[in-house]
């Protein structure tokens, strides 16, 4: 297929998939910033950290803050609005891999965040994340349903695993970014709710009571988002669907490139990994050594198929 | 009074009846529900079309008209002929303006108005492009002024656009009222994406042995009609590609894609000739592709339509195209054109400057219904501003009587009422000559108004062709 075809659909993956991780992540601020005695300040502060969003100078961030530069700016692009008028610029551009369904998910109420002020936005933002997450949804639909399992799909897979195993990687480190005021000790109560609202935040509370008996401990919940091999938001799990896409892609055009050898070493390393050997090299290292890693296979995808 | 399609003092004339009783068994307020209906369709597929320079919603809608306008088998016969002959003798013009040029030494068309028409490629003399064809699609514009008569407003040989709306159109009303084209007199259109790639096919260049790989190059999403290139790309199954997906090298155009380069053999373009290659056209701009001028000379590939098919169409040689027909084909025109007067001619120019409230005022290189003058709906202001223009520069517009244009019913809130309405159809141009029983109607939506351009707020409808 054409490389900026080709690049378009990863761009598509990706931008959607960022989207509702964005969308996910601000649920998170908003459950952890719901405990007493706290103006949430430092939750949404680590959020914006984590998604690389600058920070208002001077002063402490506010929910407003989030609503304005997360969801609505269009100059930010982690922002939900820029993701999806990205997804949905990069879904034009390809029109034509794209199944009627999957375009009309893409184009249908485009323009509804584009109107709103941060007022209203602040005052509906609990629908407004709902509403993201179920476009999301639906586009989802509509690929699994229609769309051929073609080059295309794979690019577009692969773009969207990138971008989960990024985003995953990436609300861990809020937990890093996110310090604990001095009344409050490591695995405390306080501590124990922002744990917690990791897993609310990838809805994953089910699946992970299913592997760790009820226990909230740091370790366990990442374990679970790191290396889980069954979870669909564990990093790990994100590796493996990076590597099916490269490998059908590897298959479909006869011969390997440095992408799919480093997404194989990558992918062998997680499924080694323990996660007590990590913590004790330091969790937020490994975090950021391995979004270092995402990244540098997102390029060298680019430049094995020439986009 | 205009003629009115739909009724004549019999009552409903014959092609009409299925329309009249339909809308009798419908009623107004169906109607009304379902052209709402549509328009949530149609915006939610995206069948956008963007208007430069206003502002505004980037990617308006063009409003359709449920209405259907409708052809008798005689008629559509008729038309027939007197399209595939005019798009035969406007081929025919291009090939030998850029070889002979025996139109013009048999002093039929002056040659001031082919070789300094700013359209002219001199690159592009002594070279034939594959089956002599420069103009693979020819949109041709045809107004109805009366029983028998239709009238061709004007032709386009580049790469006229609206042929997904003919397409659309059907698409939802068939999906709205499906009863009426089950086993009925409607002739299908939906063929129309396979007659033009098997058109593009059999232009492929002599150096294409294979099957040849056809593609369709647009300017990118922000243009106005790409909606219709990705439609159009999509239904050929070919790739749809920017400029910046294809390079030239050793002479031979290649594409982009993620298993290396490949082969392009025929180029079905919808951007300028201004933007095709730089090295040639250009050299200002960064925009097209560096030597695919030289790879077409070459004959290793086929730019469709070919570069400099736009003298064609040119307003001041429109007037000749009568005669070009005699010349050529030895035939006579199966349809007529519209008077027109010169303003570069001083006799014509005083009687268009004495007449100008009556008259249609075109700027010669103009489209899209802007910059025209229409006499009797300017107020005094603005034709002496526009009286101005043209004695700065004669040379630059015609002047034709107001058309008293036919009208078809339409609906507008929950009445229906005739309404101005024009017609294209889309002619191809290959080994052989195909043409769907169909085009696009575009309708005046405004009571009264002559301007059906959808850039000055004109809508669209069905167009049917009946069986005998």
């Amino acid at each position: 297929m054409l490389s900026r075809a080709a690049a378009n659909l990863f761009w598509l993956g990706r931008f959607i998939e960022r989207a509702e991780s964005t969308a996910r992540m601000i649920s998170m601020g908003q459950r952890m910033a719901m405990l007493p005695s706290t103006q949430g300040q430092s939750e949404w502060a680590s959020i914006m950290l984590a998604t690389g969003t600058k920070l208002p100078e001077g002063r402490p961030v506010t929910e407003a803050d989030i609503v304005s530069g997360l969801i609505l700016d269009t100059q930010n692009p982690s922002s939900i609005q820029s993701c999806l008028a990205r997804a949905r610029e990069n879904g034009r551009a390809v029109r034509t891999a794209l199944t009627q369904e999957m375009w009309e998910s893409l184009n249908e109420d485009w323009r509804y965040l584009e109107v709103m002020d941060t007022q209203t936005a602040r005052q509906q933002i609990g629908s407004i994340l709902e509403w993201v997450r179920k476009r999301c949804a639906i586009f989802r639909g509509a690929v699994e349903t229609a769309m051929s399992r073609n080059e295309g799909y794979n690019f577009l897979r692969l773009g969207g695993s990138i971008e989960r195993a990024d985003m995953t990687l990436r609300l861990l480190n809020v937990k890093y970014y996110l310090l604990l005021p001095e009344t409050e000790v490591v695995g405390g109560g306080r501590d124990y709710h922002h744990w917690m609202s990791m897993l609310h935040a990838v809805s994953g509370l089910r699946a992970y009571h299913r592997y760790y008996s009820g226990d909230y401990a740091s370790w366990n919940i990442a374990d679970f988002l790191l290396l889980n091999q069954t979870f669909p938001r564990s990093v790990a799990f994100s590796y493996r669907q990076l590597d099916l896409a490269l490998s059908s892609l590897e298959k479909s055009h006869g011969g390997a490139h440095d992408c799919q050898r480093t997404a194989r070493n990558e992918l062998a390393r997680l499924n080694r990994m323990d996660i007590n050997a990590i913590f004790d090299d330091g969790l937020h290292e490994f975090i950021d050594n391995q979004i270092i890693k995402t990244a540098r296979i997102s390029q060298e995808v680019s430049n094995a198929y020439y986009f | 009074m205009p003629f009115n399609e739909m009724e004549d003092t019999d009552g409903v004339r014959p092609p009409y009846r299925s329309v009249a009783d339909w809308i009798e068994e419908t009623g107004t307020e169906l109607l009304g529900r379902r052209r709402e209906e549509a328009e949530a369709i149609f915006r939610k597929i995206g069948i956008t079309f963007a208007v430069y320079g206003e502002g505004g919603d980037p990617e308006r809608l063009i409003p359709f008209d449920l209405i259907p306008r409708v052809f008798s088998a005689g008629e559509w016969l008729v038309l027939e002929s007197g399209i595939r002959q005019r798009a035969r003798a406007l081929n025919a013009f291009l090939y030998d303006i850029y070889h002979r040029g025996e139109i013009i030494k048999a002093g039929i068309v002056p040659g001031e108005l082919v070789y300094q028409n700013a359209a002219y490629l001199p690159q592009m003399v002594g070279f034939s492009p594959p089956g002599r064809v420069y103009s693979q699609i020819v949109g041709i514009d045809i107004v109805r002024t009366g029983p028998d008569k239709f009238q061709v407003l004007e032709d386009n040989c580049r790469t006229p656009s609206g042929v997904s709306y003919m397409l659309e159109n059907r698409e939802i009303m068939a999906r709205m009222f499906p009863d009426i084209f089950t086993g009925g007199p409607v002739r299908p259109v939906d063929h129309y994406p396979d007659e033009l790639l098997r058109t593009l096919m059999e232009v492929a260049p002599a150096a294409c042995t294979g099957e040849p790989t056809v593609v369709l190059l647009t300017p990118g999403s922000l243009n106005s009609a790409y909606y219709e290139h990705s439609f159009l790309a999509d239904l050929m199954g070919i790739d749809l590609v920017e400029p910046k997906d294809l390079f030239v090298d050793k002479a031979r155009v290649w594409m982009r894609t993620t298993h290396g380069p490949k082969q392009v053999d025929v180029i079905y373009r919808r951007i300028d000739d201004d933007y095709l290659d730089p090295l040639t056209f250009r050299p200002d701009s960064l925009l097209g592709i560096p030597g695919l001028f030289d790879a077409y000379r070459a004959g290793c590939v086929n730019i469709c339509s070919a570069p400099g098919a736009g003298v064609a169409d040119d307003k001041a040689i429109y007037i000749y195209v009568p005669e070009m027909i005699r010349f050529y084909l030895r035939e006579e025109p199966i349809l007529e054109n519209i008077q027109t007067f010169q303003c570069g001619r001083p006799d014509e120019c005083k009687y268009v400057l004495e007449n100008i409230d009556e008259l249609v005022v075109k700027e010669v290189h103009g489209s899209g219904g802007y910059g025209m003058l229409i006499g009797p709906k300017s107020t005094k202001a603005e034709i002496e501003a526009y009286r101005q223009r043209i004695l700065a520069d004669p040379g630059n517009f015609i002047a034709q009587p107001t058309l008293n244009l036919s009208t078809a019913p339409t609906l507008h809130e929950r009445e229906i009422s005739g309404r101005h309405v024009d017609f294209r159809p889309f002619c191809l141009v290959g080994k052989t000559i195909r043409l769907v029983p169909g085009g696009l109607t575009r309708v005046a939506l405004q009571p009264g108004s002559l301007v059906v351009n959808s850039s000055q707020g004109g809508g669209v409808k069905d167009t049917w062709v009946l069986r005998e």
